[in-house]
């Protein structure tokens, strides 16, 4: 373990003797251990419990930091334009979109699947990382679980509106009602609304659960009254039972296992949405795959274009350090391969089946009046995702950071090049048309953002950003050394009924 | 908070003289021990155990590893909880989606009646096209069943707790671990008790009481 300490530059509200800022001597990518039999610590520089508790509850309850204010400004006139351009379609109706009827998904389709598919990284390190054993996940696992759940929110607005007459939204679930109408549960646009519905309640139980410990700890941190009223009310009086703490870890055991096949099954019902109609370009069985590597892929950019600001400004360097940064790139490249092998698959087979139609839409893809489209979501998608093979670029994160907002905006144009390439030209060429987004399209998908950003700085602002007590068990203090537990359950089981309250069950 | 930082000194038994701060003026309700790292608490756990205690916890900012073993905790039935309400889940997505779309019931009020979707003359009721909501409702009811079991289990909400009258709670959910023995078990009993926790060399000692 690396001895070198890095300050931790940020709010801290000492608990008791302070530790003393010390010269940065070596950047966090010369501490990191290169030797892979080596580990390198999780949480870097002299650190303890009480100063991991400082650092992370001292954000929630200190000042509030100017970049804050001027990243809020910026988020809410993004949402006010969502707002209004909602309020637009709402008086006026769909027909706002630049949606016609050849390319009858157009944005707020592609725009659905880019959120829902953000949404899949923080379900891939909150719960498939937790069980591949990946310590490392502690510290990004909180925001990312916070990023999925608004994500789910934007994404759920645009099928909402898209549904035509939102008012009416209500008729997707199935419930007795007096026209004797029910949905029809074999088409995948009512799996998505099951499935989608289900990750967004389940996701946000597993963040809320898992959020409780930290949010007991700001209750007792707090000092104004108003925080602690509602620390203690979201806190739910959790006091750090060893007796509460081993079902609460039970129960994070199993929402994991749970929030794994969901989180494989959302974007797969996404991909069925495409896979089960007969347009060529769509009809495939390696969608649910296909997407579900995208959806990761797209969702890892997200994590790091939220995360490398964020340990920036909020002093979060030696919880979320330059290794964890690296391994989420590590990540986006792995997934971005199999997206790339996705991609020639899919035109192998176009080859390989020897179906005109099928042929047509994977020539007109890369050659056809959306071939802009297409060579932005390579460049994007296959080409810059490369760059994270050289240590030049991860040694520096910023490098990274680049590399992820290609891969943002990469996501987006393959969502569009699957809706508006495989719909604009299919059987009929008599039906052939081109797709034009109108402003309120643009203005909707922007404003989109508004409303993530806003949810995202909230949180950052008010609740635990890294998890407190998860970073905690990874520390070196968490373990004391190799000591012998003998073992036995207690009561036993000739314990009288009488004696044992709270012991009936565990 | 009537917290008096007086500290009392016990006889025990000429073994070494017990100081403990008490809290209040009631009847006793808990003795706190209070130390500062994973190791020691460990130790204490196991002391407690072996001495008999049945009422008493160790609270910490974090689960400690094998802190149940230490406790002597049994495993616990949450698992089963979550079986039950998947299981649940499985059978309301099954009965759901074949009364949906596959049956008709002569003469029952249109509003609870099904309605048999015919679609391209394919079967009323096919399992694998209704796989998949019959699978998100299973996890569906097996999370909320898990939520609902830790909530039920650990009996949370937990709106007050004569503990959190102490400011020492306030540092178990940062950096300290509070061994609690409650005034209610069989073996409490205040001067054994205190020189038991007095043994265990903790950083600090107090006697919450209750005013009943």
């Amino acid at each position: 373990m690396s001895s070198i300490s890095v300050s931790a530059e940020g709010t801290s509200q000492e608990l008791s003797g302070s530790k003393q800022e010390q010269p940065q001597l070596q950047s966090q990518w010369e501490q990191q251990a290169y030797d892979p039999r080596e580990r390198t610590a999780l949480v870097l520089g002299e650190h303890d419990f009480t100063t991991v508790t400082d650092s992370v509850t001292g954000i929630a309850l200190g000042k509030t930091p100017t970049m804050w204010y001027v990243a809020m400004s910026v988020s809410l006139s993004l949402l006010s334009l969502l707002v209004v351009t909602i309020g637009y379609l709402l008086l006026t109706g769909v027909g706002v979109w630049g949606n016609n009827n050849t390319v009858s998904w157009g944005f707020p389709i592609i725009n659905f699947v880019f959120w829902v598919g953000i949404g899949h990284a923080g379900t891939l390190i909150s719960a498939i990382l937790f069980l591949l054993r990946q310590n490392w996940r502690t510290g990004i696992n909180r925001f990312a679980e916070a990023m999925t759940i608004f994500a789910v929110c934007c994404a759920g607005i645009f099928p909402g509106l898209h549904v035509g007459r939102v008012w009416l939204a209500y008729w997707l679930l199935p419930y007795p009602n007096e026209l004797g109408m029910w949905p029809q549960a074999r088409s995948p646009l009512l799996w998505d609304v099951f499935a989608v519905g289900t990750y967004a309640t389940v996701s946000l139980l597993f963040w809320y659960m898992g959020m409780v410990p930290d949010l007991a700890t700001l209750r007792d941190r707090a000092t104004k009254r108003w925080q602690q009223m509602l620390y203690g009310f979201l806190a739910l009086g959790w006091n750090g039972s060893s007796r509460h703490w081993m079902r609460f870890e039970k129960a994070y055991l199993l929402l994991a296992a749970l929030a794994t096949p969901l989180v494989l099954s959302v974007h797969s019902v996404v991909s069925f949405d495409f896979a089960t109609s007969q347009l060529p370009g769509w009809h495939t069985t390696i969608f649910p795959p296909y997407f579900v590597a995208g959806a990761v892929f797209g969702g890892f950019a997200m994590v790091l274009t939220l995360s490398i600001p964020c340990r920036e400004w909020f002093g979060l360097k030696h919880l979320i350090t330059h290794r964890h940064i690296e391994n989420m790139a590590k990540v986006m490249l792995a997934t971005g391969m199999i997206v790339s092998y996705a991609y020639s698959v899919e035109f192998f087979m176009a080859w390989y089946s020897q179906q005109p139609y099928e042929q047509f839409v994977f020539l007109n893809r890369p050659l056809g009046p959306y071939a802009w489209a297409f060579w932005t979501m390579v460049t994007c998608n296959v080409v810059a995702p490369q760059a994270i093979w050289f240590t030049a670029v991860r040694k520096n994160v910023w490098a990274i950071f680049v590399v992820a907002m290609f891969v943002n905006v990469g996501m987006w144009f393959e969502r569009f090049v699957i809706v508006v390439t495989s719909l604009h030209r299919d059987f009929l060429p008599s039906s052939w048309a081109m797709f034009a987004p109108t402003w309120v399209d643009l203005g909707m998908f922007l404003g989109s953002f508004g409303l993530f950003f806003t949810l995202f700085l909230l949180f950052c602002r008010f609740l635990p950003m890294v998890a407190i007590a998860e970073v905690k068990t990874v520390m070196p203090q968490a373990h004391p050394g190799d000591h012998p537990v003998k073992f036995d359950y207690q009561p036993s089981s000739d314990t009288p009924k009488s004696l044992r309250r709270g012991h009936w069950f565990t | 908070m009537s917290h008096s930082p007086s500290p009392t000194t016990v006889d025990a038994g000429g073994v070494a003289s017990a100081d403990y701060e008490t809290l209040g003026t009631g009847t006793p309700y808990a003795f706190v021990a209070e130390f500062d790292n994973v190791a020691d608490v460990m130790r204490a756990a196991e002391t407690v155990r072996d001495a008999g205690y049945l009422l008493w916890d160790v609270h910490s900012p974090i689960p400690i590893h094998h802190i149940n073993h230490a406790m002597g905790m049994r495993p616990t039935i949450l698992p089963w909880i979550t079986l039950v309400h998947g299981l649940a889940g499985l059978l309301f997505g099954l009965i759901l989606t074949w009364w949906m779309n596959a049956t008709t019931v002569p003469g029952l009020s249109a509003s609870i009646q099904g309605y048999q979707f015919l679609i391209s003359g394919k079967p009323m009721y096919s399992l694998p096209a209704n796989i998949p909501i019959i699978f998100e409702t299973t996890v569906l009811f097996a999370a909320f069943g898990t939520i609902l079991g830790l909530l039920g289990l650990n009996k949370l909400p937990m709106l007050y707790n004569p503990l959190s009258r102490s400011r020492r709670m306030l540092r178990a959910t940062a950096d300290r671990f509070l061994v609690v023995i409650e005034a209610e078990d069989e073996k409490f009993e205040l001067q054994g008790t205190a020189r038991l926790l007095r043994s265990l060399q903790p950083r600090a000692m107090e006697l919450i009481t209750e005013e009943r």
